[in-house]
């Protein structure tokens, strides 16, 4: 079964069996507007927990995408080169970023649940 | 992701005549010079840009500075103001506007600005960011020979696009055969504005000058038109940088001259020959020797966004940066503007820009990306 957590930095992790799927959280795509650009890190490509390894950019600003656990990148999604708006419409749908294959899924212990992200949103206000 | 619009002002923001009218169309306000100001609609930038690409839109700029300058009797104005920029005020008619700057001893530009010519007086548009320092310089340097009257509280609406001239001419008639860069009082709604034939977009438009208390119902009836919606700063700048247009503290500053940063044509021709501005000396040796740097128009090739700040390279060598950079959603694609060595600044010449260390390759091409479509009657 899937299980979903997630970040400070506003990623979402769905993780099934040993693989992660990342993207950023409905809040995070209100707060960066139109998304028009978002670079994805290659294949094979080894990141640490916390490591920047995605940008999104919006009309504004470019901004990182923190991996939210360590492990290696086994896909990313080439769809977004073309329509990086999906990010927008589908923040946790078909606009995810990257797969990872996770090192340690101990490293999940430290995100927080759905209603403990919902939460930490509402503190923002 | 990092969030970066939560900006921590220094001291308490200022607000324009039109900040209960931005909260209630649902704008995101951010700072921005001192001011909080909508960066956005719930409609979103892109959309907002589009809309006054096609359409029309309305800005509120009540955040940059409008000064009055008078002369004193005996004096001229014009031939004052021509003492602190190098364009040619003094040539000026009863109505027209021109585009100008300030510059510094060493050519620098300390600010640019919009000056018209009422025939009366002169009614000067600062940038917000500048306007205290440049109130200051003009009453330091025109206190002798003017009345400097700052009118900081009137509302300043930009009212652009293909649309705004049959939208204005609904309300005042006239608008709609003023020509590009002249301006005329008006009355609107019973308040007395002042309309200029300018604007930030490179497309059709106005700016309108409003008594503080009357421009949010100005605002509104303006909106009350099918076809326009309100703009933030974000579509702002966009559509500026699409237009080619200069962003004062990115694209000039202080250690740009308007001849390095290919506003020559802004500087009248008898003035290029008679100086009596500051930094004459310099721009007058740089017209004459050309400039070590110059501003340019930059495509990259591919999808990723230089922004400010990203080196411009050729052949492993930098040669210059990113001032202004973005997505152009006229054009779907990147575009940028930045400095260059003159020798390589040649239209067509292949460079790199450094994106995150990465290079993306990109060519110098000229400006604007968005042809301008300004009324020339």
């Amino acid at each position: 079964m899937a299980v979903t957590k997630y970040s400070q930095e506003h990623e979402w992790i769905r993780v099934e069996g040993e693989v992660g799927t990342i993207g950023i959280t409905q809040y995070a795509q209100e707060q960066l507007g139109d998304v028009v650009f978002v670079e994805v890190p290659a294949v094979g490509r080894k990141v640490a927990k916390g490591e920047a390894c995605a940008v999104v950019e919006s009309v504004k600003a470019a901004s990182d995408i923190y991996a939210p656990a360590s492990g290696e990148v086994v896909e990313g999604n080439a769809a977004l080169a073309d329509t990086p708006g999906d990010v927008n419409a589908e923040p946790t749908g078909k606009g995810w970023f990257f797969k990872l294959k996770l090192a340690d899924k101990a490293e999940l212990d430290g995100l927080m649940d759905e209603a403990a992200y919902e939460a930490f949103v509402k503190s923002l206000g | 992701m990092e969030t970066f619009l939560s900006d921590p002002a220094a001291g308490p923001l200022k607000r324009t005549p039109l900040y209960d009218l931005h909260r209630e169309l649902g704008a995101r306000l951010v700072p921005f010079a001192g001011y909080e100001m909508p960066v956005q609609y719930p409609t979103g930038i892109l959309a907002e840009h589009t809309q006054t690409r096609t359409a029309c839109g309305l800005f509120d700029v009540s955040h940059m500075g409008q000064v009055r300058l008078t002369a004193k009797a005996g004096h001229n104005a014009a031939k004052a103001l021509e003492t602190l920029v190098p364009g040619d005020i003094a040539g000026l008619q009863p109505g027209q506007q021109r585009y100008t700057q300030f510059t510094n001893d060493q050519g620098g530009i300390l600010d640019d600005l919009m000056v018209t010519s009422t025939g009366d007086h002169l009614l000067v548009v600062i940038n917000a960011a500048c306007k205290d320092a440049d109130l200051a310089h003009l009453q330091k340097h025109l206190s002798p020979t003017c009345e400097v009257e700052p009118m900081f509280s009137r509302g300043l609406l930009a009212l652009q696009g293909p649309q705004a001239s049959a939208v204005l001419s609904r309300l005042v008639p006239q608008v709609a055969t003023m020509k590009f860069m002249t301006g005329a009082y008006v009355v609107i709604d019973g308040a007395r504005c002042y309309v200029t034939r300018s604007g930030y977009t490179g497309g059709d438009g106005y700016e309108i000058s409003t008594p503080a208390d009357q421009t949010d119902a100005i605002a509104r009836k303006l909106l009350s038109n099918p076809e326009v919606k309100p703009i933030g700063l974000g579509a702002r700048d966009s559509l500026r940088l699409e237009a080619g247009l200069c962003l004062y503290g990115h694209d000039i500053d202080t250690t740009t001259t308007p001849v390095e940063a290919v506003l020559l044509w802004s500087v009248g021709k008898e003035r290029r020959v008679q100086g009596g501005f500051p930094g004459a000396s310099v721009i007058q040796k740089q017209i004459a020797e050309g400039a070590t740097r110059k501003r340019v128009g930059l495509l990259p090739e591919g999808k990723a966004i230089a922004r400010e700040g990203a080196e411009i390279v050729i052949g492993g060598n930098v040669v210059g940066k990113v001032t202004s950079g973005g997505f152009a959603p006229t054009l779907g694609r990147a575009v940028a503007m930045g400095y260059v060595d003159r020798a390589q600044s040649a239209n067509g010449t292949k460079v790199d820009l450094l994106v995150r260390g990465k290079p993306a390759p990109a060519e110098i091409v000229p400006m604007p990306f968005v042809k301008h479509a300004y009324y020339r009657g």
